[in-house]
């Protein structure tokens, strides 16, 4: 039973990458370039060992975002505030952790807890919307995501919490001091960044809070029926509550590899676009740890190696088009993989149902 | 008479499991045909091939005395044949005579409806079969009864000659069962057949002329009221004897395990639900809650819970003050909960069933430890359920949603059972569920009593009430009017004190 759930989780990844190349093959054969050629040519690229390490950073955090987002789905949220919180997170993180001067360790590790602390107010908000008022959480994250960069601009002002360094033209947080900031491993002439073992830490927590905890068991409850948990017992809208904190937290820690291993400041360069990149890995690698991980690390691969296709004068837009094509297929696959699931579990129930049939006859 | 209807070796097989196998069927012109049998006897499938719906793998169907193929709903609706289905298929956005024709609309140029020609139709159907129907009221301001009754007019707008109705009494209250009698006696007498599905003997006693019972697939006997009795047609739908509930001597503690006391609710609209009502439970009682739906028995069960909040009065639950004592420590006291709605509140249907064995007891051991589920102890509790109450299952790692109905309620009643609770909730235990399920869920909670349980058991079924109850509360617009004696109360009583109705 067990081999026969990964085998059908493994075949809706596989046909959606699969139907995704061949919607490739086809927009890039209209353009009148060689597919195979250029596949083979982002393989290779992708694959370089220097590059290896970029994507490995990049899919650090990416692998944050989607566990964000998959905290949220597990409660039928749709956390699209993952990018306001990352904000949040990296900024307070880093103006903390310029203001303060701590032993090493302790230093990063108050760093990341007020991101975490950041992150999770600021999706607090959007919780208590939801729960108190009723406002879906969608609506409020989206306006509290342009709110979150408004209110950063703003403190980034030299004459508040910004500074200018001279010569340049880019506002960002005083510097973190050496204690504050974490280590790199050196492989392939690449720095990968040592947040991968935060980041290994969260999944694996993730997945036992909810598979062994009773308040994981508590907020699934909550997700597949509000009412069945609340009649259960379950404080239904205060875990609503707590798993927006929850994933808001966890947002809070996307930018920290960047901030504590490469900057060391915040600056309106660092990236946006983490909400959507989330909730797709999320629901690529279905909530799951391991899932959302190769989810991240495909986004990735994907995005270096797409640059490579600029030499072949293909614009590497064509990688956001791989990409949407392979989450529209993966709903669509999930949706008939659990169908298929639940026929032949009916028939395996219908078989126990009918066996008196059976011993009527040899009867 | 002759036969309308003839049905001989129908056969129908689903992978690993036989649906319909050598089903044979006579059915009298004019004459109310009763098929009966326990939740997945094969009754459904029989009606969907008659419909059209599902093509039989082998056997004869003749309407009329002439041999037909059924591919489709449009050739059983061609031959007369039509279908009234448990779950209405109306739109509430439209009037009744705009869902009657829908589908078949009588038309000019094929695109403008003839809406006058089809009231005129829908008025003469109506007259011709005395049924009470309004061809301009809108969907939406009708109660249960009376939509059944626009999806009848349905079929009869088609022409039907032969109707088959699927558990049609399943959603009526006691007066909307009668009327529906009548209506369906005047179709009988103006020529009609109807085909009856139903596992509530009673009614099929009353209504039918004929009675065929089905069981695992096939039919087993056809009978005449007259010639069977109620025993022994449970008897031929199990196939054997029916465990009898014992019934222990009457234990009643003296103290009240469930207190309620002047007990006044007002939804958040400012409408009252429930006014000064006053309640006592004691340990080793049944008491049954009589009502037609809809009297605040809902709001009544979400309070003991502890889910509402009462405007004024008390509710203690166990010692319990339920106004401020939270969910789960009403439960962990010792309360279990069969609420009426058991795939919205009782269960987790995209779960496995061993984790629906948790939830509601996820708070104390044995399902939990500290901060950490037990997923061992869960799944031998669950294999204890699943044996015990004889659910249906392959196994514990199966998804709820993949059980039937009458499947998910034995789980739900052996979970809330178990660990002995003081106080048991159970809120429509049978409904939906066939007569061996029954005498499954009436056993434990006898046995329940007999162990000094005190039991509220909100039920819309008077047998039920009558057969397990030791006193009767009958509600009525959020009051208790009256508390009464089974063996000293008919069902005509009940049902007059249930409407409100003052001696």
């Amino acid at each position: 039973m067990r081999k026969n759930r990964i085998f059908w989780g493994a075949i809706a990844p596989i046909a959606a990458i699969f139907t995704s190349m061949v919607l490739m093959y086809i927009i890039l054969s209209l353009r009148g370039a060689d597919p195979f050629a250029l596949f083979k040519l982002m393989v290779s690229y992708g694959f370089d060992p220097r590059n290896l390490v970029s994507e490995l950073n990049l899919t650090v955090s990416y692998y944050l975002a989607g566990v964000a987002a998959a905290i949220g789905f597990k409660m039928l949220l749709f956390n699209i505030g993952i990018d306001g919180q990352y904000r949040m997170g990296a900024f307070f993180g880093a103006v903390v952790g310029a203001a303060i001067d701590l032993p090493p360790i302790l230093h990063v590790a108050v760093i990341i807890i007020v991101a975490m602390i950041a992150g999770g107010l600021w999706a607090a908000i959007a919780g208590y919307l939801k729960v108190r008022r009723g406002v879906s959480e969608v609506i409020s994250n989206i306006m509290l995501n342009f709110i979150a960069a408004a209110i950063i601009a703003f403190l980034l002002s030299p004459k508040l919490l910004g500074s200018l360094p001279e010569g340049s033209q880019n506002v960002q947080t005083k510097p973190i001091p050496a204690s504050g900031q974490m280590p790199t491993i050196k492989i392939f002439d690449g720095e990968v960044y040592s947040v991968l073992f935060l980041a290994i830490f969260v999944g694996i927590a993730y997945w036992i809070m909810l598979n062994k905890t009773v308040f994981g068991f508590n907020l699934r409850a909550t997700g597949l029926s509000f009412r069945a948990a609340r009649s259960s017992g379950v404080n239904a809208p205060g875990m609503i509550f707590v798993t927006t904190v929850l994933s808001g937290a966890i947002a809070g820690l996307v930018g920290i590899g960047t901030l504590l291993s490469d900057t060391h400041s915040y600056s309106m360069a660092f990236p946006s676009g983490f909400a959507f990149t989330g909730l797709s890995l999320a629901i690529l690698g279905r909530n799951h740890p391991v899932g959302i991980f190769f989810a991240a690390f495909l986004w990735s691969f994907l995005e270096r190696a797409g640059q490579v296709l600029e030499f072949e004068g293909i614009p590497p837009e064509i990688v956001i088009v791989m990409q949407g094509t392979i989450v529209l297929s993966i709903v669509i696959a999930y949706e008939v993989v659990a169908r298929i699931n639940l026929k032949q579990q009916q028939r395996a129930v219908g078989k126990v149902a009918a066996e008196p049939v059976i011993e009527a006859e040899v009867k | 008479m002759k036969n309308i209807l003839e049905v001989s070796g129908i056969e129908k097989k689903y992978p690993g499991v036989v649906a319909n196998r050598d089903v044979s069927l006579l059915v009298r012109e004019g004459t109310i045909h009763a098929i009966i049998g326990e939740n997945g006897a094969g009754k459904s499938t029989l009606m969907k091939t008659l419909y059209g719906l599902i093509r039989p793998d082998a056997g004869e169907i003749k309407v009329f005395g002439e041999a037909v193929t059924l591919k489709s709903p449009q050739d059983a609706i061609a031959l007369g044949i039509g279908m009234v289905h448990q779950h209405f298929k109306l739109a509430d956005n439209a009037t009744v005579l705009e869902n009657v024709i829908l589908g078949s609309e009588p038309s000019r140029f094929g695109f403008v409806i003839k809406y006058d020609e089809a009231r005129k139709k829908l008025l003469e159907i109506a007259k011709t079969y005395q049924l009470d129907i309004d061809p301009d009221e809108q969907l939406a301001n009708l109660g249960v009864g009376e939509r059944q009754r626009v999806e009848i007019a349905k079929v009869l707008f088609r022409g039907a000659k032969i109707l088959i109705l699927d558990e049609p009494t399943a959603v009526l209250v006691p007066q909307e069962v009668t009327e529906l009698f009548a209506n369906l006696r005047e179709l009988v007498k103006k020529g009609l057949t109807v085909l009856f599905i139903s596992h509530k003997l009673d009614e099929v006693l009353s209504i039918s002329d004929d009675i065929t019972v089905m069981r695992q697939g096939t039919t087993v006997a056809t009978l005449t009221p007259a010639g069977t009795s109620k025993k022994a047609l449970a008897e031929l739908m199990v196939g054997g004897e029916l465990p009898k509930p014992i019934a222990g001597a009457l234990v009643v503690s003296p103290e009240s395990i469930l207190s309620m006391k002047d007990v006044s609710y007002s939804r958040a609209d400012g409408r009252e639900i429930l006014h000064s009502l006053n309640l006592d439970l004691h340990g080793g009682e049944i008491l049954g809650l009589a009502g037609v739906e809809g009297n605040g028995q809902s709001e009544l069960i979400e309070l003991v819970m502890g889910l509402l909040k009462a405007n004024s009065g008390s509710v203690e639950v166990l010692g319990l003050d339920a106004l401020t004592t939270l969910t789960r420590d009403i439960r962990d006291a010792g309360v279990g909960y069969i609420p009426q709605d058991r795939q919205r509140d009782g269960l987790l249907m995209a779960a496995p069933l061993w984790e629906n064995r948790i939830l509601g007891h996820q708070f104390a051991t044995p399902m939990a430890k500290g901060i950490w589920i037990d997923k061992h102890a869960a799944a031998e509790d669950s294999k204890r359920i699943v044996e015990e109450f004889d659910v249906r299952t392959p196994g514990v790692n199966v998804l709820s949603s993949a059980l039937s109905g009458g499947n998910q309620q034995k789980f739900i009643v052996g979970r809330e059972l178990s660990g002995d609770p003081k106080l048991i909730i159970a809120a429509q235990p049978t409904r939906g569920v066939d007569v061996g399920a029954q005498a499954i869920i009436w056993d434990h909670l006898m046995q329940a009593r007999s162990r000094g349980a005190g039991i509220l058991l909100i039920s819309a079924d008077l047998e039920e009430l009558f057969s397990l109850s030791d006193r009767i509360a009958v509600i009525y617009s959020g009051s208790i009017v009256s508390v009464l004696d089974p063996a000293k109360t008919t069902p005509e009583d009940l049902g007059l004190a249930m409407t409100g109705a003052t001696k």
